[in-house]
């Protein structure tokens, strides 16, 4: 990929973090730096799509470590739990051989998976030899009659982000309006049926089969959602929908942006975390698509949700509420998490700003009050710190900082990608107030906190 | 001499190699006070943390130069020396070990001019010893990383050493040097060095994962460094032992640069699971130490005969298949050759003389499809591998034993031991308990033409 469209791509328009600089997004730091590459962020947004065949073009390391690591759940076909990759040998390196490697290996997989198409991830060796994965993907496509999308996101070439960019910006280019929804069919009476996407919903524990079910029942088809659960000819048909909801902010924002020039979709932010999140969510999809109707019935659903909702909440409520909880999380997450521990009547000590745009901090202003504290970084020594002075119960973050708060011996809730629990939606709210209570008021703190019998300590570094 | 079957496929499926940066990353984890940082785009150091995370249950100290697109073509010098600036400044690392990954070998990057340039430029660093490791992962295996990175360890903080032994002294007991290779667990090296204490021998264990990553709360809290391990000054004393045991083909290189170094004379073991396996290494250590096999052994031993019997209505004559790195199954192969089990599906993450040379009649270079298909004809009673050739067996609903890198889908991965007398029981035990719960294939109940009773009736 060229300088020039990596810059394109930094410089978003629709980012309310671009500050016109050059750079756009910050440089990281030499031994100082957490997080994942650009191949690693394009990797997770387009491994979901469950029927394509997802090659890794480089030496083992990028496929190797990862391969079948996400907790993204598909209801078919699991291609992208495959592992492919070149696994690009010395000799390979040396003599050139990775193209042709490469072409012979779309072929392998063609042959024996059956995949509806290829996409080749590019990684840093082969893009520093520089392979070209454009024309290899051409002319593997008219040979194998498929389609062959380059994502061309090598690691070095910046941060994950940017990754999720450029995955996002392929899908514009070269897959999105490339064919025709069927038309639905519902024979329900007095329903007209309305298409939207969700860009930015992975599906992470299987979370969006909580919510899937609600927009059924209003008639809302979704036509994709990019990328949990997605098939590549649901991703063809994406700039067919009325309206795209954008779930992970940052993220994919350029394809929201792009959808809404090309084909005049209008998009909004929203979330499924929390009660409140979900409603808003549900109701911002009718205002959008404006149909009185849909609106009138929307509203009954959501009023027959929440009273569900709530009578089944209020006995964990009692044993919640007034908890105190540091949130360490990045994005979306770290506005839509608190009004669902708020939800819970918890209170929220801190939260992580990381990668939040000023949007979502004014959110978090307005949900937190002027008081809330904003972490811009994660170091481990600062959230115990903050864990401490602010009396939090429980440290709510990404598995990155599991250990930070287990090593201190502070119950810990994982609210990332890898989790294994499925937390969106209304039916999502049980599960998450289920997992608080079990960490929470396990009888293990009090005994891992307590000395050895034949040893005291005068003032231990954890809460006692 | 076994078969070896070259990949011939353009693609690895569902792979089974781990790269040789793992196998370095893994080794500094068993230095204590040390944080390895990978010179290379900070993907590799983020997907490698995961990979151990997940692995071990505890957090991995991990650190990257974080190349980008300037510095892959103008050069990582500014990388390398603010990423090692960095960490030396925060006050608790001991030892950096600067680990290449496969895109900085290709830049063909000279990773000792750069550290060289570091030490000339920041004097005030001098105490925090510096590590370079090349360990691209175009190349190798998590194992032979691991061994290079322990060669690295010797080459920079090992001097050359020659010391005339006298006969040693009543006060401390006759040090051991072991080089441990990464087929074995933090279970399996606390066994060896219980093993080594019963003959009053002390054992240096270079790395010693079994009081770094063995799973335990540590009292001090959060650390940004490894907070177990071998003391890194032990390194400085190698010189001084009596002799060192070599655990691991793959520990090969490291052993001769000890030798050469130090004139310690060395014992190399390429098995260490089995009876065979431990009756040469305790008669390795008894001709050390000088002492008789204390009692306990031979009590252990007497144990795993008995469990032989008992165990080989199960296990003789049925087939386990193997995936893994070369020392990983030359150690499982001497347990299993031993009581009788087949071993028809023998997948290897890369070739080397000593797979050629073992008892396996076959071996395939590839990954875990290659694996899958060998299963086909092979029919074996128990998969042998991680945890994706554990979710193979799930899939297929064959029984699993498991071993290897990554374990991601069992708790406690890291203190399963599986060496030593009773070690072998125990995995003897294991799988033999999977096969009486398999499900088999009853007898089909015949019913006689003759039968009068209503039930006995077709």
């Amino acid at each position: 990929m060229r300088a020039a469209e990596i810059a394109a791509l930094l410089d978003e328009p629709a980012c309310v973090h671009n500050d016109k600089g050059k750079s756009g997004c910050a440089r990281p730091k030499p031994g100082a730096t957490a997080g994942g590459c650009c191949f690693d962020g394009a990797m997770i947004t387009l491994f979901p799509i469950g029927d394509v065949a997802h090659i890794v073009h480089g030496a083992i390391s990028c496929a190797g470590s990862s391969w079948d690591g996400r907790g993204s759940r598909s209801s078919g076909p699991e291609l992208h739990r495959l592992g492919l990759t070149t696994d690009l040998s010395e000799q390979d390196i040396i003599l050139g051989r990775g193209e042709k490697r490469l072409i012979h290996g779309i072929g392998q997989v063609v042959r024996r998976y059956r995949p509806q198409a290829v996409f080749v991830y590019q990684t840093c060796i082969p893009a520093l030899t520089g392979d070209d994965l454009e024309a290899i993907c051409r002319t593997a496509a008219h040979h194998f009659n498929l389609p062959v999308i380059p994502v061309d996101a090598a690691g070095f070439y910046g941060t994950k982000n940017l990754g999720n960019r450029i995955a996002g910006e392929t899908m514009v280019r070269h897959v999105i309006g490339t064919a025709e929804p069927e038309p639905a069919r519902d024979d329900r009476p007095g329903i007209t049926v309305h298409e939207v996407n969700l860009i930015g919903e992975f599906n992470i524990a299987g979370e969006f089969w909580n919510v899937l079910p609600l927009l059924d029942e209003l008639g809302i088809r979704v036509l994709c959602t990019l990328a949990g659960d997605a098939r590549f000819r649901e991703v063809q048909t994406m700039h067919r929908a009325r309206v795209n909801m954008l779930v992970c902010s940052k993220a994919l924002i350029n394809v929201a942006r792009n959808m809404e020039q090309r084909w005049g979709i209008p998009w909004f932010e929203g979330s499924f975390y929390g009660i409140r999140d979900t409603s808003h969510a549900l109701r911002e999809f009718a205002r959008l698509i404006g149909d009185p109707d849909l609106l009138r019935r929307t509203d009954a659903l959501i009023r027959r949700e929440e009273a569900a909702i709530q009578s089944r909440l209020a006995p964990m409520i009692e044993r919640l509420r007034g908890k105190r909880v540091l949130l360490y999380t990045g994005g979306v997450k770290s506005w839509s998490v608190i009004s669902a521990l708020q939800d819970l009547e918890m209170v929220v000590v801190a939260t992580g700003t990381r990668k939040s745009t000023e949007a979502d901090k004014a959110r978090i202003r307005q949900l937190m009050g002027d008081q809330a504290i904003l972490l811009d970084e994660g170091k481990p020594e600062l959230l115990l710190e903050i864990a401490r002075t602010r009396k939090a119960d429980l440290i709510m973050a990404g598995g990155r900082n599991m250990y930070t708060a287990l090593k201190a011996r502070l119950p810990f809730l994982d609210i990332n990608q890898e989790r294994e629990f499925a937390y969106a939606g209304y039916a999502g709210m049980d599960e998450l107030a289920r997992q608080l209570l079990i960490t929470l008021e396990s009888p293990i703190w009090q005994a891992v906190r307590r000395p050895a019998p034949w040893d005291t300590m005068e003032n231990p570094p954890w809460p006692t | 001499m076994a078969d070896m079957i070259k990949r011939s496929k353009a693609l690895s499926v569902r792979p089974l190699k781990a790269s040789q940066t793992l196998g370095a990353i893994l080794a500094f984890q068993g230095i204590a006070g040390a944080i390895p940082m990978l010179h290379g785009s900070q993907g590799c150091s983020a997907f490698a943390k995961v990979f151990f995370v997940r692995h071990f249950n505890e957090p991995i100290p991990l650190q990257t130069t974080a190349m980008d697109q300037i510095s892959t073509v103008m050069g990582g010098v500014e990388n390398i020396h603010q990423g090692l600036g960095h960490l030396a400044g925060g006050g608790r690392v001991r030892v950096i070990g600067l680990v290449t990954t496969g895109l900085t070998e290709t830049q063909g990057c000279d990773l000792h001019r750069l550290v060289d340039g570091f030490r000339e430029q920041h004097p005030e660093w001098a105490r925090v010893r510096v590590v370079a490791v090349n360990a691209p992962d175009f190349s190798g295996c998590l194992e032979t990383g691991h061994g290079r990175a322990v060669h690295a360890m010797i080459r920079e903080l090992t001097p050359a050493l020659t010391v005339t032994r006298g006969p040693h002294s009543e006060k401390r007991p006759p040090i051991l040097n072991i080089l441990a290779g990464a087929h074995l667990t933090p279970g399996d090296l606390e066994a060896l060095k219980e093993m080594t204490a019963a003959f009053g021998l002390e054992a240096i264990l270079l790395p010693d994962l079994s009081t770094a990553l063995d799973g335990h709360l540590d009292p001090g809290g959060h650390s940004p460094v490894t907070t177990g391990g071998l003391d890194p000054a032990a390194l400085a004393q190698l010189g001084h032992a009596e002799a060192t045991l070599v655990l691991g083909h793959a520990m090969e290189g490291a052993a001769d640069l000890l030798a050469s170094r130090t004139g310690v004379v060395d014992f190399r073991v390429s098995e260490v699971m089995g009876l065979n396996a431990t009756d040469r290494l305790l008669m390795i250590l008894a001709e050390i130490s000088g002492r008789p096999v204390p009692e306990k052994y031979r009590r252990q031993r007497l144990r795993l005969l008995d469990a032989m019997l008992d165990c080989h209505f199960h296990l003789s004559g049925q087939n386990a298949a193997l995936a893994g790195d070369p020392d990983g199954l030359l150690s499982w192969g001497a347990l299993l050759e031993e009581v009788g089990v087949g071993t028809p599906a023998v997948v290897s993450s890369i070739g080397t003389k000593s797979l050629a040379q073992s008892r396996f009649q076959a071996i395939k270079i590839g990954d875990l499809e290659d694996f899958e298909d060998l299963l086909v004809d092979a029919k074996p009673h128990w998969l042998i591998g991680n945890s994706h050739v554990a979710n193979m067996a799930n899939r297929r609903n064959l029984s699993v034993v498991r071993s290897g890198y990554p374990l991601f889908d069992w708790i406690g991965g890291q203190s399963l031991c599986r060496i030593g007398y009773e070690g072998a029981r125990q995995t003897l035990f294991e799988m033999t308990n999977l096969r009486l719960h398999a499900h088999h294939s009853f007898q089909k109940p015949y019913h006689s033409r003759y039968a009068m009773v209503g039930e006995k009736t077709a």
